[in-house]
């Protein structure tokens, strides 16, 4: 039972932004516009983390989503060129079988999640989490996966840049 | 019904949404956003659970949430790289003229 | 009897504060306590835009050997508000091709996310607007925030040179926003906390009637020389201001932006300015604290307003007297000299940690620094050979 009105319509207000975030960053014509929406569902996924009570989280996806990745997304289409409308139309000659295999991914999910409605915890108390308990945490228990992340992330810098670098020398084909 | 499956219904949605996405849509760097939208929608789930679940202090699933969060930017710089090398050689980014192995 | 009144003086705001949320009925006390705080946020920092325009015209004219605007009222003092009007009553020209939804909304999406970083700085003692436990987190939320709208500026105007001017823009802020980063984590690894008025607090204690400030570590002064010049490059200010030259690509990614607008712009860049020069404050300078303990008589919200104004005056001397860098020069300094610095920067404020108290670790900290300095200043002095120019194109 929700304790409060005014939590759910805030719940039901930012999800809302974040569904319509998603439906246009996936129907909009031209790609700019798609990615524009991308940014508005990553800050209606940031509000929700913020009412979830986990705040490192929602201004960790302000900073690296909304910072970083929109950004990369966005100088990507101008590098290829695709913020023109093609004249083909935007939809792939199969778009039919991706949307019932997308709507039957959903229907299963959103079954599983209400036929267990039993199961599921609820009524818990409000997690104080502070900044310093997440600095213990990744040093202390998380101090690997902190490390192969930033090998990862070294890793992923150097391979991106590998990838997508001019070749030097023009072989003629 | 509770809060918790509200948010995992929401969840559910935008990841159904980013999979409609990634597979119907022409232009590679649309399926690129289709993944990162599947991505948040697993993020989200993770948060969800860690709040409403039995230990929130062990942290496990906010964690699990910031290491995804971070991978899944690795993992989008990786793409666009590739799809920006594939322009490059093929003069496109329209998914269905991509069929033919040989470059 | 004295103390008391300083004391008083110095939390006056927040007794007003607390004085009006009281007349109101209990359920709406959180709702006119958030509505106070902003209309506060607002009303202060568009007066501090205000005399920063003022004194920028002034002062850069004075610079150049001429008067700055002397007709609008003495000394031109009410020369913002014929400013103000002027853009309130000008033609707003949007291209017939642009984008009419992203061009009207950059300039917004610009101005909210600049005052929302105003709700973590402390302001004086108790007097942050917002106090959050992962403040400076969310302070660099906003500012990466704001790339976007320069992105969305560029790209709905259809034109050749805000396009150039917007991706200029954006790439100088992301490169210069790790060197930002980075120098703040110095500071967050000195005092163990993200939030920006324990940051203020733990400062504020004298030793010999100096303040424990950051800036006077040595690695706190390598840091805060960095932050500077990163401040500079986020905010477009000169001499990084390439992205908006005005001799070279008109106005760079507004140039069709009239009217309004353009004043939204405008007053975006100025509050993002302060903004930062807030930070740099709180991080570097002690935020509210007296520079001599004998000076805690005065409040604190002058100490913090009077160290935002030295460093605007900073900023428009450095714009008065420094030439522009070009672009590539920029980027090769941001990405070969000043990120290697603020790693090492890192390590060294890592030693200060291990090292105990005592003279020897002023003394080691600042050599490594210092040679660090010299070495990496020689050795990019002795790039100047000159080869054929190659010209990259995007594809």
């Amino acid at each position: 039972m929700p304790s409060n009105p005014g939590d759910v319509i805030l719940f039901v207000i930012l999800s809302a932004l974040t569904v319509a975030g998603g439906l246009a960053a996936v129907l909009l014509r031209n790609v700019v516009h798609c990615a524009l929406a991308l940014t508005g569902a990553f800050i209606g996924l940031a509000l929700l983390f913020l009412r979830l009570d986990a705040q490192f989280a929602g201004f960790a996806q302000i900073l690296v989503y909304v910072g970083a990745v929109a950004i990369l997304v966005v100088f990507a289409i101008l590098l290829t060129r695709s913020s023109e409308t093609p004249a083909t139309g935007v939809f792939s000659k199969t778009w039919l079988a991706g949307l019932v295999v997308a709507a039957a991914v959903f229907a299963v999910l959103a079954w599983a999640v209400l036929q267990s409605e039993p199961a599921l915890p609820h009524a818990p108390g409000e997690p104080q989490v502070s900044v310093m308990q997440i600095g213990n945490a990744l040093m202390g228990q998380y101090v690997l996966p902190l490390e192969i992340v930033a090998v990862l992330l070294t890793a992923a810098m150097i391979g991106a840049v590998i990838v997508a670098m001019h070749e030097k020398k023009e072989t003629a084909k | 019904m509770s809060p918790l499956s509200g948010y995992l219904l929401v969840a559910a949605l935008v990841f159904a949404i980013g999979l409609a996405g990634a597979l119907t849509r022409r232009n590679a760097i649309l399926v690129l956003i289709g993944i990162e939208l599947m991505l948040n929608a697993a993020n989200l789930n993770l948060i969800a659970f860690w709040r409403y679940g039995p230990h929130p202090e062990a942290l496990t699933g906010l964690m699990f949430a910031v290491f995804s969060i971070a991978i899944a930017a690795a993992e989008a710089a990786v793409g666009l790289g590739l799809v920006i090398s594939i322009y490059r050689h093929l003069k496109t980014t329209d998914l269905d003229e991509i069929n033919r192995m040989k470059g | 009897m004295t103390s008391s009144f300083a004391e008083n003086l110095d939390q006056i705001f927040v007794l007003l504060k607390h004085w009006i949320v009281a007349l109101v009925p209990v359920p709406l006390q959180p709702l006119v306590g958030a509505v106070l705080s902003v209309a506060a946020i607002i009303v202060v920092f568009a007066t501090l835009f205000a005399i920063a325009v003022l004194m920028e015209r002034k002062g850069l004219g004075r610079m150049q050997n001429r008067y700055g605007p002397n007709r609008v009222g003495p000394l031109g003092i009410l020369q913002p508000a014929a400013d103000g009007i002027k853009a309130l009553i000008k033609e707003d020209v949007v291209p017939y091709n642009a984008d009419h939804v992203v061009h009207f909304l950059a300039p917004i999406v610009l101005v909210v996310v600049v005052f929302m970083g105003y709700a973590v700085l402390p302001i004086g003692r108790n007097m942050t607007f917002v106090p959050m436990d992962a403040g400076l987190l969310f302070y660099f939320a906003m500012g990466a925030s704001a790339e976007l709208s320069v992105f969305m500026a560029g790209w709905s105007s259809r034109n050749k040179y805000s396009m150039l001017g917007a991706m200029r823009a954006i790439a100088q802020m992301i490169s210069y926003e790790i060197p930002l980063l980075m120098t703040s984590v110095i500071v967050v690894m000195m005092t163990g906390s993200l939030s920006l008025d324990k940051i203020a607090e733990v400062q504020n204690q004298y030793t010999w009637g100096l303040p424990h400030w950051f800036v006077f570590t040595p690695m706190g002064f390598a840091a805060f020389v960095m932050f500077a010049i990163a401040a500079t490059a986020e905010t477009n200010r000169s001499p990084f201001d390439l992205p908006e030259g005005e001799s070279e690509i008109i106005a760079g990614y507004f140039t069709e932006y009239s009217g309004f607008k353009f004043a939204e712009f405008f007053l975006g860049e100025y509050v993002a300015m302060l903004s930062i020069s807030g930070l740099g404050a709180t991080l570097f300078l002690g935020g509210w604290s007296a520079p001599l303990e004998v000076l805690n008589v005065v409040p604190s919200w002058f100490w913090f307003v009077v160290k935002i104004m030295t460093a605007m005056c900073v900023f428009i001397w450095m714009r008065g007297t420094l030439p522009r860098l070009r672009q590539d020069q920029l980027m090769n300094f941001a990405w070969k000299f000043v990120l290697p610095m603020t790693l090492l920067d890192l390590m060294v404020a890592g030693l200060w940690r291990f090292m105990g108290e005592g003279i020897l670790r002023w003394v080691v900290c600042s050599a490594i620094l210092l040679a660090a300095y010299v070495i990496g200043g020689r050795a990019g002095m002795k790039r100047e050979q000159f080869g054929p120019r190659s010209y990259r194109y995007a594809e």
